[in-house]
């Protein structure tokens, strides 16, 4: 036996293979008995549906790669043929085109779950960290598929994103004929982003790897926001999480094929339908709806660089949030006022999304430097400062014995609320 | 707070477009979960874009063959296609020949090119209408807009030489002359064609040339969607029952 792996597995083929590469023990570990948390709601179906979208938009990425030419010429053309020639060609594209709203649509409701039961927390800071990654990586990806068509919103929104990285002093210029291949958006723009559009998700897949890895460290958040203290309060991620999962995946297809089937066009922008014109701007330049409100808070600053280091920024304050917010409580739950100021930052964030996709006139322009700032001022400002005054709401004594029933009855024995204990 | 939330998120999900002139919506047999293209009327449609349109649009993602999909047979397509001129083999001694087209052909193009395009229309670019139904905020409602919105201007505007005014079109002067006109095509069918009937006719069929799948998508999509709504239904069950034991 020396040397091998000692595996459960009975299966005489699969055992021979386990003793000596135990992946099937690693998944049984990992996924089958792995102790998760009893108390999910239906917030912790958003990673493993982040985790079939990445499959779903790799999977159509390969075919319509197939049948997609990236040649300035021939782009354009390309697509429509794949969308009337190439058998289900257009459910397809709609998959995928779909699939990267329904991408960020699944990864924004996954941080919201983050933020409001402070998942970012001790000990869970590089899992977030690593999530905020994987973020700006489908960021990069979503940017350079949508140019890939090279409709009129690709050109001239690429023109747009690549034209911010100028503004850095010095070599600004140098990194953007560099992005571009060239002295304008052309041909080897369109080659390396396909190339790099080709290459990120398998990028991100790697990262996703690390992310999941953090969290079998540390073991999942939960919605009261304590640890695990023992055995009651855990479940085998088998089969109670894979049928929540499941249920959380029926209905996420469900919303995504009424997308793709009826109204495939609705999140995106009509002027894509047009082919890519460098002498014609189009009357209004906007990013497709999920990067709406990091575009407002660049156009909310009058200055070009101030204007791209705000935005950048508004995810480098993601990246620092574990120290920011200094409430050692996680949950929203037993934070009275932090509950209310998260749902308000989404109010701002939906704010700052309405804001970008209006033209920065009017009541626009000051809509969005209030919200720019009030984005800012709850990172950089209340939650420094609401850990130290906030009084946390007593926290349950642990996950099978949830603190007061609704309506406060009689406690059950044992179950006395304690209160919240500075870590 | 929840109110406020709702209230946001209702407003986010207004047009983001602001500012695009408003269309007055139109009963289109496309629209609807089962929507699909009335053939007679696409038919029309296909008789005023050869007979208007297409002096000075092309339509250059379209196949004759794919006429088949608002409902001409095989040998109807075959007929039309071969009404057209399209550039054939190089002969013996190299020159160009042109021959009929056949149903693998694409639609012929009026202009050899943009270039011969714009010239021929005063300097604007009649835009290729495969598409053109997806690539217009409004779709099907602003083409309609357009085509019926020609009229004179209101008093006091000045409307620019060579161009028109039009009560849909973005700044209300656009370079291309009111195209329909009553009794502009006569539809074999007996149908009156006055400016409203023409161009609901011609904007079905632009909506059939930009969706040429619409009918396999929305049948494929309704039996998507319940078959989902029957897995969700089951898998809930199941999820109830493995859940039952846990407290």
């Amino acid at each position: 036996m020396a040397g091998l792996h000692k595996s459960d597995i009975q299966n005489p083929v699969i055992n021979w293979i386990d003793t000596r590469l135990p992946v099937f023990t690693m998944m049984q570990k990992e996924y089958g008995v792995f102790p998760t948390p009893k108390n999910f709601n239906y917030f912790w179906n958003f990673g493993a549906l982040a985790m079939i979208n990445l499959m779903i938009m790799i999977v159509t990425g390969i075919f319509l790669a197939m049948n997609y030419t990236p040649n300035t010429a021939m782009a354009f053309d390309s697509v429509e043929r794949i969308m009337r020639d190439v058998n289900y060609g257009w459910m397809i594209r709609y998959i995928h085109m779909n699939g990267a709203s329904m991408f960020f649509i699944v990864v924004y409701i996954h941080m919201f779950r983050a933020l409001y039961y402070g998942s970012y927390k001790y000990p869970r800071e590089l899992l977030w960290m690593i999530g905020v990654v994987i973020m700006l990586l489908m960021m990069a990806t979503a940017f350079m598929g949508y140019v890939l068509p090279w409709g009129q919103m690709s050109y001239w929104g690429a023109t747009v994103i690549t034209n911010l990285f100028s503004a850095i002093p010095v070599v600004g210029q140098s990194i953007v004929t560099l992005l571009w291949g060239g002295f304008s958006v052309d041909n080897p723009t369109l080659n390396r982003f396909f190339s790099l559009h080709y290459l990120l998700p398998f990028v991100i897949t790697g990262v996703v790897f690390l992310h999941i890895v953090a969290l079998h460290i540390t073991g999942s958040n939960n919605p009261l926001g304590i640890d695990v203290k023992s055995k009651q309060d855990t479940l085998p991620f088998h089969p109670y999480y894979t049928i929540k999962d499941s249920v959380g995946m029926c209905v996420y297809l469900m919303v995504f094929a009424v997308l793709v089937f009826f109204a495939p066009n609705w999140l995106g922008h009509p002027d894509n339908y047009i082919p890519a014109n460098p002498l014609a701007t189009p009357a209004e330049i906007v990013p497709e709806w999920y990067f709406l409100p990091f575009y407002a808070i660049l156009r909310s600053v009058p200055n070009k660089l101030g204007g791209v280091t705000l935005m950048f920024g508004a995810i480098a304050v993601l990246f620092v949030l574990p120290w920011l917010d200094t409430s050692p409580v996680r949950s929203a739950r037993f934070r009275p006022i932090y509950r209310q100021l998260v749902m308000v930052l989404v109010v701002d964030v939906v704010l700052l999304g309405m804001v970008g996709g209006h033209p920065p006139e009017g009541i626009w322009v000051v809509l969005g430097r209030v919200a720019t700032t009030y984005y800012y001022l709850h990172f950089l400002v209340i939650l420094p400062f609401l850990g130290k005054i906030e009084k946390p709401l007593p926290l349950p004594e642990s996950i099978s014995r949830p603190v007061l029933p609704v309506g406060g009855g009689p406690l059950p024995g044992g179950a006395a609320a304690k209160p919240m204990e500075k870590i | 707070m929840r109110k406020l939330l709702i209230a946001a998120l209702l407003a986010s999900a207004l047009p983001l477009g602001a500012g695009a002139q408003e269309v007055a919506k139109q009963n289109w047999s496309f629209n609807g979960v089962f929507g699909t293209f009335d053939r007679a009327s696409a038919q029309r449609g296909l008789q005023v874009y050869a007979e208007v349109c297409a002096s000075c649009h092309s339509m250059k993602q379209m196949y004759y063959r794919n006429l088949e999909g608002i409902g001409l047979t095989p040998d109807q397509v075959k007929a039309f296609a071969s009404n057209f001129q399209v550039p054939g083999a190089l002969n013996d001694s190299g020159e160009p020949t042109e021959r009929p087209a056949l149903p693998s052909d694409h639609f012929r193009a009026p202009f050899a090119n943009d270039l011969a395009a714009r010239a021929a229309n005063g300097g604007a670019l009649p835009p290729d209408q495969s598409v053109l139904e997806l690539a217009r905020e409004g779709g099907p409602d602003y083409l309609y807009a357009v085509l019926t919105g020609y009229g004179e201007p209101p008093a006091g505007m000045k409307v620019g030489a060579g161009l028109y005014y039009n009560a849909a079109f973005p700044g209300h002067q656009i370079a291309m002359p009111q195209p329909l006109h009553d009794d502009q095509v006569t539809y074999a069918d007996g149908t009156k064609a006055t400016i409203a009937q023409e161009a609901h006719d011609v904007v079905t069929f632009l909506a059939f040339t930009a969706n040429p799948e619409l009918e396999e998508r929305h049948r494929t999509g309704v039996k998507v969607v319940l078959f989902l709504a029957v897995l969700t239904g089951l898998t809930y069950a199941v999820k109830r029952k493995i859940w039952a034991d846990v407290h």
